[in-house]
């Protein structure tokens, strides 16, 4: 068995006022190990929420997660987060940023420091490791985070519209930068956006969901060889995808009351 | 990489901007001091009754500094803020992240916070003395609930406003409840507890001098009562003035404690 995430029907209600909301409906999805997955659609449509499943930040009204087959009950530093607003510990200078899960990890401090030495070369912060997080722009910001949760290796890394707010300029940077990680690396990668540019450019598959009740309403190959490079951005195959993806997001059946 | 600001450059522009004032807003603070001191004296000796200038208010400080009845009572009073202060913020703090973090104790303890909060410290004087006798108990209580009170609720609203995507990010890299406690809602609190200690010294300042009024044989709040009894105004503004520069002087001290422990904040 390769996979190395799996929603079965899982199901998030919340309660409303005098009605339950159906936040996710029988959602299931298979990850691959080092697969690369990006998830679209619009907004309020669960995406958070099937995510935070796998994070183990949010608990299924019904069905399960699975990574490595093992149900999820709660959060680990196998399976790294990454939040729209960075969440860096504002106290913190990057370094210490980077550090904290290592420390957790209760690893020696020698091998602490050689790791987040090591995680922040790789974002490319290395001149402001002692800087503090309001020194630094959006997409630094970004960066820190990311060192922060490659710093503890996880195998599973869940990004949630990592690169939302940051300009479109740094935003194709960042998203080739993470390729190239990836691409040693082989991380499994869930990724959420709601660029289709951006999903199509990143996945091997993109799973494009639905509002009202939150479900998966189509999953796209995307049949471009990796590494993935600008000059794909602009080929017919690639604007083929997105459209079908973008047509799949943004046309889609009315729903049913 | 595309545009980043430089960090050095930034926190070096604001820390001009918040620690040595521009000279020209100086040089305005000294110009209000000095067309306030002429507006008094100016007032003082077209004749309003009693009303003593600025060289005679001096001349009594002088006088009370060098008997040692100003440090006396100075001391007197300070003793009595800083130690209902500090047992009141002692307490405050621990109480506050209770509320803040055990719902259960969110229940237990906040209506007794709300109700008492809105008491004015002073009104428990009269309580305090008949159970506390007129010694230096009472007044240390009801600085202490003044401090206490303020301090109590900043703390609670620090916890309760912890940004959760912080403690999501922390638990996320495998922090339990007790290291998320301690590396991020204590830190992330500080700024709300730094300021509720800073409403909590002002509170506690003004209850003291009212409570000196009432009953004892020192501080600065007693002489000025003293003096009223003579018409001795010389002395009821030298006190107001003592009151006024020592209550400035311990927010500054606290507002500088403030900027160095927090100095991490997004500043708008
Ligand atoms: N704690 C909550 N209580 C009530 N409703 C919630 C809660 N969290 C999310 N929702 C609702 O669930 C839906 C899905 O949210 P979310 O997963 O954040 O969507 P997305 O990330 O796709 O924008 C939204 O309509 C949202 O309002
Ligand atoms: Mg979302």
């Amino acid at each position: 068995m390769n996979n190395k995430i799996s929603f079965r029907e899982v199901v998030k209600t919340y309660p409303m006022k005098d009605t339950t909301f159906n936040a996710l409906d029988r959602v299931s999805l298979d990850i691959a190990d080092r697969e690369f997955v990006t998830v679209v659609g619009p907004s309020g449509c669960g995406k958070s929420t099937l995510m935070g499943m796998a994070a183990g930040l949010v608990q299924p009204t019904a069905g399960e997660v699975l990574v490595d087959g093992v149900p999820v009950t709660g959060p680990g530093p196998d399976r790294g987060v990454i939040f729209q607003q960075y969440a860096l510990f504002p106290w913190l200078t990057v370094r210490k940023n980077v550090e904290f899960g290592l420390r957790l990890a209760a690893l020696p401090a020698g091998e602490r420091r050689l790791r987040a030495e090591r995680a922040i070369e790789l974002v490319g912060l290395s001149d402001f490791a002692d800087a503090l997080p309001k020194t630094l722009s959006g997409g630094m910001k970004q960066r820190c985070a990311i060192a922060r949760a490659y710093a503890v290796n996880p195998q599973v890394l869940l990004m949630d519209e990592p690169f939302g707010a940051l300009d479109a300029l740094t935003r194709v940077q960042l998203q080739d930068q993470l390729l190239h990680t990836w691409s040693q690396e082989q991380r499994t990668v869930m990724f959420i956006t709601h660029d289709v540019d951006e999903a199509v450019y990143l996945a091997r598959r993109v799973v494009v969901m639905a509002a009202r009740p939150g479900r998966v309403q189509t999953v796209i190959e995307v049949d471009l060889p990796y590494p993935r490079t600008e000059e794909m951005r602009l080929s017919a195959e690639f604007g083929q995808i997105r459209n079908e993806v973008w047509h799949s997001v943004y046309h889609q059946a009315a729903p049913a009351a | 990489m595309s545009v980043v600001t430089v960090p050095e450059k930034t926190s070096a522009a604001t820390a001009v901007r918040r620690g040595a004032r521009r000279p020209r807003a100086i040089v305005l603070n000294l110009v209000a001091v000095a067309i306030g001191l002429a507006g008094w004296t100016l007032l003082s000796s077209v004749g309003v009754q009693g009303l003593p200038g600025p060289v005679e208010v001096a001349a009594r400080a002088g006088e009370l500094t060098l008997d040692g009845t100003l440090l006396q009572d100075v001391l007197a009073s300070l003793r009595r803020v800083l130690l209902g202060f500090a047992l009141g913020t002692l307490l405050a703090i621990p109480v506050g992240f209770l509320m803040g973090w055990y719902g259960t104790a969110r229940g237990l303890l906040e209506p007794y916070v709300q109700f008492f909060r809105t008491i004015p410290p002073l009104a428990i004087i009269p309580l305090a003395i008949v159970l506390m006798g007129i010694g230096e108990v009472p007044k240390v209580f009801v600085i202490f609930l003044a401090a206490f009170l303020s301090s109590v609720v900043a703390t609670f609203q620090g916890v309760v406003g912890v940004d959760s995507t912080l403690i999501n990010a922390a638990r996320v890299l495998g922090a339990s409840d007790r290291v998320i406690f301690l590396k991020v809602v204590v830190p992330a609190s500080t700024p709300f507890i730094l300021v509720g200690m800073r409403i909590g010294l002002g509170s506690a300042w003004g209850t003291l001098v009212a409570a000196e009024l009432i009953a004892a044989q020192e501080g600065l709040g007693f002489r000025m009562q003293q003096a009223q009894l003579y018409y001795d105004l010389s002395t009821i503004f030298v006190g107001l003035i003592a009151i006024g520069v020592l209550g400035l002087v311990m927010d500054r001290l606290l507002l500088l404690t403030e900027r160095r422990l927090t100095g991490w904040q997004e500043r708008r």
